[in-house]
């Protein structure tokens, strides 16, 4: 019988091979769905992870899924690492894109370049609006985060789709639930002609060392870990709980309104009630599988776009649903936690019967 | 025919052999102790025999038959019954329910009540059934505990270090309680270091030390002296208290009180004490009468809901955080070790960075070369004995993680230090360094609060001492001008109230 | 006036799914463990159920189905949570997101597909009652099953002695293995008895309430439910209370919208969610109540080896 024992020291080894474990159990998973489906497992293999890496255009569009995972994912790794569980991401996400999407209809034709650096920081500025009522319902009133959190993603959506039909729907767009496509200067500047790829990948590469730097080089970082490893020693440190809850939400609201302000100012150019896709909790499986580490989280995003991309070759090239993604990344995510287990265990062959010691 | 043998029993852990070769040997009726130092393997030899754990080798007879003992289930259905240390208590439950779950049965919960009363009568262990447990004082939970442990009419009772949270007068009569046990033929398994209660109460006793047996003999034949050389294999280090002029108050309370933040904690009346540079002042009692209140006012962990002040070196600091208080000069070593005074998974230099803020430079940049020097040299000074400064503070053992974070405090050259429990649970030699350099400090100038359940630490160690019950404190007395029983007598609160008055007008 | 007693009707209705999820996850937070998983576990189990139904053409059968599913995949989460130590929050998440994937892609075949409609249970003669008998009498069993699995769970916890041994292991699960209780065991059995009736909440949502399928039907229903344990301070009726309140706004909106008041439409549909963060707002102010009243040992984890 197998059982577990725990480790005198978590084994480094493990924390860096779970998350390849967890993967190859997925795409095991995976063939057997594909086979059981009748689909051929090889194309489905090729179409997730050889395609979407095949040509300049293929990488632009991966290019265009990485960005928003890789900032939300950042936000959520710090913001997990301080046990501030913000699994809104996906309403502050929304919420940058209504901010972003606001100053951007204020834009003309003639309105300066500039414009977008308006828009990104009115987005992250909702992101941060967003993040910060969690921070304040769990401030002021002990309320838990995770549900608040949770319950505003519904009231953003409701918010979005309130000004889509209402008072920013286009007047000459058919009563379609959408904006007016926004004004050229407000579109974020392309990095090569004719390709999709943004400078929002530059953004997204800046803020990766960025957060690295503040998380393990600076004393704001050590405390925010600190809350989170052992918030008893927190609070001996005299270290604010208040104030690291407050940066949490307000860094990780403000990258995933960052996140959706650069989907404004991007691929989408409109604001429509299409606009929350689910990023704000696939970053929340990109932030686990990157072990809450930023090197991790850029990693974890490139392949959770490849899983994503991959699943939308697969709907339109071999018919599968496109859900099968969602059972994939979920799926991931449990192996993940799974095989975590050996980092602070180790398995072992356990004799069932003991004879009586004599 | 004895009631339980041990014979060869080996039990080992990664690392460490915990229990080597041991043999134990109890006779119905015989209170039987076993004695050794924390770390002896105790208290993995009674969850070998409670069940909770299994030898690696050797074997167990119960009345003369061979048993493996594999679950608690199974010893309990032998006849053996434990009283741990740590209570296993539901806070919210009453003291019936409480026992109910201890037992087995489908016995109802009115016919146990009624059984409680009686065991209650017959062994002068008062109890209330109905009264919810968050509402007993720590003696009385140890009541509940023994009488769940009785109600299973058991032929072996286990107590593990039963008198750690009592007075010395309860201790009597807990003393009184298992004579008349032992006397219906139940034998009594006494774990404890406390020499002079072994040699009080029990008829035989086993020594351990560093996991092997090094004696069983009569208590009552030794001495002290020959007790503690089998336990920890020398004589006991002498500490040299030589005492130093008393300077400037260094940390002034008048007239605190609190109100109890957590539901279940105790209300601080009235308290004040001055404490002066050079000058050792102990706080006796048992735990749960306020202490952790006090230490949370004094840190500045909890500064809300107080009346009355804190003056640190002449500054008022009643509501100052606790980095505050640190900038100072008033640090502060906890009770607890790993979780709060050093966080398990994180390095030693990086558990540096709770207290120190040295390596920070601006813009909270942390300078990685001087905290690693500075954590090395904490470690060499306090002469802690760790792989590296890198290692996790789980890598080290009790004594030596305690002896780094007691460094680290003293390390920062404090005005004021406030310890609490420091060499609870920690080995002989470490807990003798650990008293040295407080003594040094005091010696340097600096004053000490010292909180202790240990009063022969509190005795060694301090110059005056206060004690502490039920939110309150007593008169301050010099160590030499008091008795152990009137400490004891102080710890159940009984002090005379205008001695109290006179010190703090 | 009519329309009051309409909406208490319809409020009980609405909050009968709530209800069932709730005292589901309430005997899981009694025992200290806490499933974030309800979301997924519901709609699984609401595929599942609907699935059934309509192979079946059983109610029954689709309500067991559901509740199977449910304690399947509770029963996955406690083996992972309880045995293999991983984080609580995290492996809830995970099975959240987990769930409305696979419930997506499991009820593909399904969304064009309509049931036909339930007649509901009546009680002979009490329905005949002018205003309160419809209200409160008409309505399908699942109803009744619910206000009767209040009961049970109530007299369960707080009357009989397995009961008493659950809100110990919630209190302090050092202390119960230390007496000799299989903790792990224990919470085990409650985590897959609350994952079935979290599942019978989500087939009664597809089979019964609105008798189809889409995609991410519960639409928040589970952590609504989580809400609601905090809100009812772990009581069995104060759930049934507060589950039909919740229900009441819900349908509020539609009733507004039925008088025709003038307020958009998604206020209307954020009623609920918005409602849900005023009441933990409420609620949770008061530290000291929360702690006196909470399972102790809630979302920690917990082993054998001290």
């Amino acid at each position: 019988m197998l059982d577990l024992e725990p480790r005198a020291e978590p084994s480094r080894a493990m924390t860096l091979l779970s998350p390849v474990f967890a993967l190859i159990f997925t795409l095991l998973v995976c063939v057997s769905m594909f086979l059981w489906l009748g689909k051929d497992p090889w194309q489905g293999l090729e179409l997730f992870f050889v395609e979407p890496l095949s040509s300049p255009r293929a990488l632009a569009e991966l290019s265009l899924k990485v960005v928003p995972l890789l900032l939300i994912g950042l936000g959520l790794a710090l913001s997990f690492r301080t046990n501030v569980w913000n699994i809104g991401a996906e309403g502050q996400f929304i919420l940058g894109a209504i901010g972003a999407g606001g100053v951007a209809l204020l834009a003309s034709e003639r309105t300066s370049a500039w414009v977008v650096l308006a828009l990104l920081l009115a987005g992250t500025a909702a992101g941060m609006l967003w993040g910060g009522l969690v921070a304040w319902c769990r401030d002021r009133f002990n309320a838990n985060e995770i549900l608040v959190s949770l319950m505003l993603v519904y009231i953003a959506e409701q918010l979005l789709s309130y000004l889509v039909h209402g008072p920013w729907k286009d007047p000459q767009g058919f009563n379609f639930p959408q904006t007016i496509t926004f004004a050229t200067p407000t579109e974020i500047p392309r990095l090569f002609t004719g390709s999709r790829a943004n400078a929002g990948m530059l953004v997204a590469a800046l803020a990766v060392p960025l957060v690295w730097l503040y998380l393990f080089r600076t004393h704001g970082g050590f405390r925010l870990q600190l809350s989170g490893l052992a918030p008893h020693a927190a609070r001996y440190a005299g270290f604010s709980a208040r104030r690291s809850l407050w940066t949490a939400c307000l860094i990780s609201g403000g990258l995933a309104g960052l996140a959706g302000a650069l989907e404004v100012s991007g691929p989408l150019g409109q604001l429509t009630t299409h606009v929350p896709v689910g990023y704000g909790f696939a970053a929340i499986i990109v932030a686990f599988v990157g072990r809450l580490h930023p090197a991790g989280v850029v990693a974890a995003s490139v392949l959770m776009s490849l899983l994503t991309i991959g699943g939308e070759l697969c709907q339109s090239r071999m018919g599968l649903p496109k859900s099968l993604t969602a059972v994939f990344q979920g799926l991931l995510l449990i192996a993940l936690l799974a095989c975590d287990t050996l980092i602070h265990n180790r398995l072992k062959l356990v004799r069932t019967a003991r004879a009586p010691a004599r | 025919m004895l009631r339980l043998e041990l014979t060869g029993i080996r039990k080992e852990y990664p690392g460490v052999c915990a229990n080597d070769d041991v043999s134990l040997a109890v006779a119905p009726g015989e209170i039987h102790a076993v004695l050794g130092e924390n770390g002896a393997g105790k208290s993995t030899l009674m969850r070998i025999i409670y069940g909770a754990a299994r030898p690696d080798a050797g074997s167990i007879c119960w009345n003369g038959n061979p048993v493996t003992i594999a679950t608690p289930e199974v010893a309990r259905s032998l006849g053996i019954a434990m009283v741990f240390q740590h209570f296993s208590l539901f806070e919210t439950l009453s003291v019936a329910e409480n026992i109910w779950l201890g037992q087995r049965g489908s016995e109802r919960l009115t016919d146990l009540t009624a059984r409680i009363q009686t065991a209650s009568k017959t062994y002068g262990l008062e109890l209330d059934p109905e009264r919810p447990v968050h509402t007993l004082s720590v003696g009385e939970r140890q009541r509940v505990e023994i009488v769940r442990a009785l109600l299973t009419q058991p032929q072996l009772l286990i107590l593990d270090e039963p008198t750690s949270v009592l007075t010395p007068q309860a201790v009597q009569k807990l003393f009184a309680t298992l004579r008349d046990l032992a006397k219906t033929g139940c034998s009594i398994l006494y774990i404890s270091h406390k020499l002079d209660e072994i040699r009080q109460l029990c008829t035989r006793c086993t020594v351990l030390r560093g996991g092997r047996v090094t004696g069983v003999l009569d208590p009552r034949g030794e001495t002290e002296r020959t007790l503690s050389r089998l336990m920890i294999g020398s004589e006991p280090p002498a500490i040299e208290r030589a005492t130093a002029a008393l300077g400037e108050a260094a940390l002034v309370v008048a007239r605190l009180g609190v109100k109890p933040n957590a539901p279940f904690g105790t209300e601080l009346t009235n308290l004040s004490f001055t404490l002066r540079a050079g000058e050792i002042l102990g706080v006796a009692g048992v735990s749960g009468n306020g202490q952790k209140e006090l230490l949370e006012a004094l840190s500045g962990e909890n500064p809300a809901t107080h009346t009355g002040a804190i003056e640190l070196l002449g500054r008022e600091v009643t509501r100052c955080l606790p980095a505050a208080r640190r900038q100072l000069g008033l640090h502060y070593v906890p009770e607890e070790r790993l979780g709060r005074a050093a966080a398990p998974s994180l390095s030693l230099a990086q558990n540096t960075l709770l207290t120190r803020r040295e390596p920070v430079g601006r813009a909270g940049w942390i300078d990685r070369t001087r905290l690693s020097r500075l954590a090395e040299r904490v470690v060499a000074r306090f002469q802690v004995k760790a792989p590296s400064v890198d290692a996790p503070a789980t890598s080290l053992s009790g004594g030596n993680l305690q002896k780094f974070i007691v460094g680290r405090e003293i390390d920062a050259k404090p005005k004021v230090l406030i310890v609490a429990q420091p060499t609870w649970g920690v080995d002989v030699g470490a807990a003798a360094q650990i008293r040295a350099h407080l003594l040094e400090l005091k010696r340097n100038g600096s004053a000490v609060l010292l909180v202790s359940e240990d009063l022969d630490e509190l005795l060694q160690v301090c110059d005056s001492l206060v004690v502490m019950a039920r939110g309150r404190l007593s008169p301050r007395v010099s160590v030499g001008a008091i008795t152990l029983e009137q400490i004891g007598e102080w710890m159940s609160g009984l002090w005379p109230a205008e001695a109290v008055e006179a010190q703090v007008a | 006036m009519d329309a009051v007693f309409l909406l208490l009707g319809a409020s009980i209705d609405a909050g009968t799914a709530l209800a069932l999820a709730s005292l589901g996850l309430l005997l899981n937070e009694r025992a200290g463990v806490l499933n974030l998983g309800a979301e997924g576990i519901m709609l699984v189990a609401a595929i599942a159920g609907f699935a059934t139904a309509f192979h079946t053409g059983s109610d029954v059968v689709a309500f067991f189905a559901g509740a199977l599913a449910g304690a399947a995949l509770a029963a996955a989460f406690g083996v992972l949570v309880i045995w293999l130590h991983t984080n609580q929050y995290a492996t809830g998440l995970a099975l959240s997101l987990f769930g409305a994937g696979f419930s997506a892609f499991v009820g593909i075949d399904y969304t064009q597909v309509k049931l036909s409609e339930r007649t509901p249970f009546t009680l002979p003669g009490l329905q005949d009652i002018p205003a309160l008998g419809p209200a409160l009498f008409r309505h399908h069993y699942l109803v009744y099953l619910a206000v009767a699995l209040a009961a049970a769970v109530s007299w369960f916890l707080f009357r009989t002695r397995a009961g008493l041994v659950l809100r110990a292991i919630g209190e302090s699960p050092e202390s119960a293995h230390a007496l000799g209780y299989p903790v792990r065991r224990i919470r085990l059995a409650a985590v897959a008895t609350g994952g079935a009736l979290s599942g019978l909440a989500g087939a009664f949502i597809s089979v019964v309430y609105t008798p189809l399928w889409v995609e991410g039907m519960i639409a928040g229903k589970g952590w609504i439910a989580l809400a609601l344990t905090t809100f009812a301070t772990w009581r069995p009726w104060r759930v049934l209370l507060g589950a039909y309140l919740f229900g009441g706004v819900t349908m509020l909106q539609l009733h507004l919208q039925g008088e025709g008041v003038a307020l958009p439409i998604q206020l209307l549909t954020l009623l609920p969610y918005l409602a849900t963060i005023v009441v933990l707002v409420l609620i949770s102010r008061d530290q000291k109540w929360i702690v006196v009243n909470m399972p102790a040992s809630l979302g920690k984890p917990f082993s054998p080896r001290t």
